[in-house]
């Protein structure tokens, strides 16, 4: 074991940890570390854009931007946090133009913008120009900007350093973050990071689902860390299922794609989403766009054979306009599907894509213990966080603009944390929990097999957790993720080696995967509503008056070391907007 | 039953003949742990042709050998995570189909050469990412920043467009004979970066990239085999990037 000691330890090396090194590094110590290499994180397969109010095309101001992202998270957005997120969203903008970003232009040399679902003009008026791009690499260009700027400022990263546990040691009766203990996949060795202060970058948990726009990375190791430490997860029920996936696949297919003017449509060449959304369309915000895709299935109007996808129609574009704005996609469906979208429509379904609910923060970023309670020293930033900026559903845009606003608030926060305070003490034999967990997955020689047990996981949370969910459903889906997690108590790797052992990291990711899905099936039983994200056929009607908050989950372990989650309550932050029905 | 995906009856696919076809992965085995000598290991894997490379490897990976290893992420084509040489080509597994690589004779996939192999088709990437970070790959400017964004044409903005697509991957850097034989040699990926910055109109330090690529390690050390060309799995021209350097060095103009 090897004990490290910085000021600021970042946990997860794409657009929020990066962000937040950035600024971090000019203030205190860092450290990042990384499961993988920089700029292989997830921040770069985001495609259509970042949005930012700056009407370099059209009329437009933040204080819309908030409106639309408050209405598209279905008014569970805390609006304080939204506001800042917003107003926040031009400096984030140009501050990254100036780091290098060559973002697409307009004639006038500046900042080029084009629509995207649920961002309007003056309150749901009509669609406006808000998202920012560079082609459908939007954020390729974030995460390689933000890597070059890391390699200029001298950022300190520990690749494939895999954090396995958070450290917390009560001061005073006060829980405070002490560091974090990191599995080094090269050699095996186990590192103990004492730091004042620790960011959670770490991204979400897509891989629960298997039709699934995520990296097989995406493992919510960062939320699973504190969960399991006693900290809160909040709304963890909300999960965003982009309408546009590769049909069976999951690849994302940029929204920026309908942005530019591309429509769907059912086997009987229907525009269906006119029935849906009469104003936004095919632009409507992602929920929405989802379940009426859905709902076409359902009803067999269905493509193909089995009837179980729709079109995505870019046949009425100009070749030219899908070479400049909408290049990789288009190659996308050439590679994977063998189509050629100037000539053929491209087969889609919605595909589990982001996590709005995780660890909840303040807007510096700071970790909450409970409803109000800090915990010192303790940050989370992008999709691992909740804020809460997205509420019941993200807008599309609005991610990488979250992980620049709040990954770079969350950096100044900690780093500035860490100039004051000092090292909290580490709880003695600080390694041991990572220690355990590692060397008894090592030496299992129980008969279960993370392949197995993760396909199990993959297929009941896609039959009962997905764009339609009941009361019999979740409570389906909830049993046999106990199931699943009794058994992975006998699970085994094959590979009982130190160096580069992902076999071993592939049975952790497992169970981090395993409590989170419990934890987000947990919530959704309990929440006897339909909001944003979260559709309950058995109460298909928002419920403000029993359902207008924030669930927190916790971990309780009773005194036979058996666990349990217990849900509460938190209220949601409303400043200006007052809760309506929502129409697109 | 949420979706309507998985619960469509009569469906006519039971009667279709089965996509799925016997295909031989030939793997090189290392494992400095058990031995410091490589090997081939063949696996036989049921998998439909339209499947990718990647998916034939989780299938080993998941059900046959849960030691193979190899680094992978997003699945498709943009982290950059699972370069390797496939059929004595570099490529992504992640973006090649095994219909695509004639699947009736053994697939061959080995590590990326050049760079030191650490276990199986895993490499160590510091050597080339120290490269990377030798070209100063990041916007460099003078004076006073502008309030708002700086302003750039469209066809300025075009003119750098290729070489932004660089993913990191390293098929092209270990894809060069130069690299093999000499690993002092910046490589492909580097230029390709150094590139994207010198014709990026809102740069101002062209010149002292030039300068390092003007080294005995630089630019002047591509032989122009195009390797490097067709190894890219974004399509950027990498050898005519590299001769645009070459000839900014010769010209000073970019």
């Amino acid at each position: 074991m090897k004990i490290h000691k910085y000021d600021t330890v970042i946990v997860g090396a794409g657009g929020a940890g990066m962000r937040a090194a950035i600024e971090a590094t000019k203030r205190s110590r860092t450290a990042v570390l990384t499961k993988l290499y920089p700029t292989r994180s997830h921040t770069g397969a985001a495609q259509g854009g970042m949005a930012a109010a700056l009407a370099n095309v059209e009329e437009d101001n933040w204080e819309w931007h908030t409106f639309d992202t408050v209405k598209g998270g279905d008014y569970l957005v805390d609006q304080d946090a939204a506001e800042i997120l917003a107003k926040e969203a031009i400096d984030a903008v140009l501050d990254l133009e100036k780091m290098g970003l060559p973002f697409n232009r307009t004639k006038d040399g500046t900042i080029d913008q084009r629509r995207f679902g649920g961002h309007s003009r003056n309150h749901g008026e009509a669609p406006v120009r808000r998202s920012c791009y560079a082609a459908d690499r939007t954020g390729h260009m974030i995460l390689q900007t933000l890597y070059q700027n890391c390699v200029k400022e001298g950022v300190e990263f520990f690749n494939e350093f895999y954090v396995l546990d958070q450290l917390i040691t009560e001061v005073d009766g006060v829980k405070k973050s002490a560091g974090v203990v990191a599995y080094e996949l090269a050699t095996g060795e186990i590192h103990v990071f004492q730091a004042k202060s620790v960011i959670y970058a770490s991204g979400g948990t897509g891989k629960f689902f298997k039709v699934t726009s995520n990296a097989h990375t995406l493992t919510g190791d960062g939320q699973a860390a504190c969960f399991r430490r006693g900290l809160p997860l909040e709304d963890m029920e909300f999960f965003q299922f982009h309408p546009t996936g590769i049909w069976r696949m999951g690849i994302l297919l940029t929204e920026g794609a309908r942005g530019e003017g591309g429509i769907l449509r059912n086997k009987d060449g229907e525009r269906f989403m006119e029935k849906y959304a009469p104003v936004m369309k095919d632009l409507a915000s992602r929920d929405v766009v989802s379940r009426s895709i859905y709902t076409e299935i359902r009803e067999g109007r269905g493509c193909g054979p089995e009837g179980d996808h729709v079109y995505l129609d870019l046949t009425h574009l100009p070749p030219e306009q899908l070479d400049a704005k909408l290049p990789d996609i288009t190659e996308f469906a050439r590679t994977y599907l063998g189509i050629e979208p100037y000539t053929d429509p491209i087969p889609i379904q919605p595909t589990a894509h982001y996590a709005m609910g995780g660890i909840p923060t303040n807007v510096q970023g700071e970790v909450l213990a409970d409803n109000d309670t800090v915990v010192p020293g303790l940050y989370a930033a992008g999709e691992v966080a909740c804020v809460s900026v997205h509420g019941a559903n993200r807008l599309g845009t609005n991610s990488l603009l979250d992980i620049n606003v709040f990954g770079r608030r969350a950096g100044i926060a900690a780093a500035e944390y860490a100039q004051k305070a000092d090292y909290v003490e580490l709880p003695e034999n600080p390694a041991e929990f990572v220690a355990q967990q590692v060397e008894q997955l090592r030496n299992s020689t129980g008969s279960e097999r993370v392949a197995e047990l993760r396909r199990e996981l993959q297929e009941t949370m896609d039959a009962n957790v997905m764009v339609f969910r009941t009361e019999q459903t979740i409570k389906t889906a909830v049993e046999k993720i106990a199931e699943l997690r009794e058994r992975y108590k006998n699970v085994s790797v094959q590979d009982k080696g130190k160096r580069f052992n992902t076999d071993l990291l592939e049975a952790i990711e497992l169970g981090n995967l395993l409590d989170l899905a419990e934890v987000m099936a947990v919530s959704a039983l309990a929440r006897k509503e339909s909001r944003g994200g979260h559709y309950r056929e058995d109460y298909p009607n928002r419920d403000d008056v029993n359902f207008m908050r924030h669930t927190m989950a916790y971990r309780e372990v009773d005194s036979d070391g058996k666990d349990s989650i217990r849900l509460d309550y938190k209220p949601v932050v409303q400043t200006r907007y007052q809760p309506m029905e929502r129409k697109y | 039953m949420s979706t309507a995906t998985l619960d469509k009856p009569g469906s006519g696919s039971q009667q279709d003949a089965s996509p799925y076809i016997t295909v031989v992965f030939r793997i090189r085995r290392f494992n400095p742990e058990v031995s410091d000598e490589a090997t081939w290991q063949d696996f036989q894997v049921e998998i439909d042709p339209k499947e990718r490379v990647l998916d034939g490897l989780h299938k080993i990976k998941w059900d046959l050998d849960g030691s193979l290893t190899f680094r992978r992420s997003c699945a498709h084509g943009i982290c950059g995570s699972d370069a390797m040489r496939i059929n004595g080509k570099n490529r992504l597994a992640c973006k090649t189909l095994i219909k695509d690589i004639n699947p009736h004779k053994p697939i061959t996939v080995e590590p990326i050469k050049g760079l030191t192999v650490l276990k199986d088709l895993v490499v160590d990437m510091d050597p080339f990412f120290q490269a990377y970070r030798d070209v100063m790959p990041f916007l460099i400017t003078k004076g006073n920043e502008p309030t708002r964004e700086r302003l750039q044409s469209a066809e300025d903005r075009e003119r750098f467009d290729d070489t932004t697509k660089c993913i990191l991957c390293a098929a092209c850097t270990s894809s060069c004979p130069v690299f093999w034989n000499d690993g002092q040699y910046f490589g492909p990926a580097a230029i390709v970066n150094a590139h994207r910055f010198i014709f990026d109109s809102r740069d101002e330090a062209g010149e002292q990239r030039l300068e390092i690529l003007n080294d005995k390690d630089g630019v002047w050390r591509c032989r122009t085999t195009f390797n490097c060309t067709d190894a890219c799995p974004r399509g950027i021209e990498v050898t005519k990037a590299i001769q645009e350097v070459k000839r900014a060095l010769i010209t000073r103009r970019f």
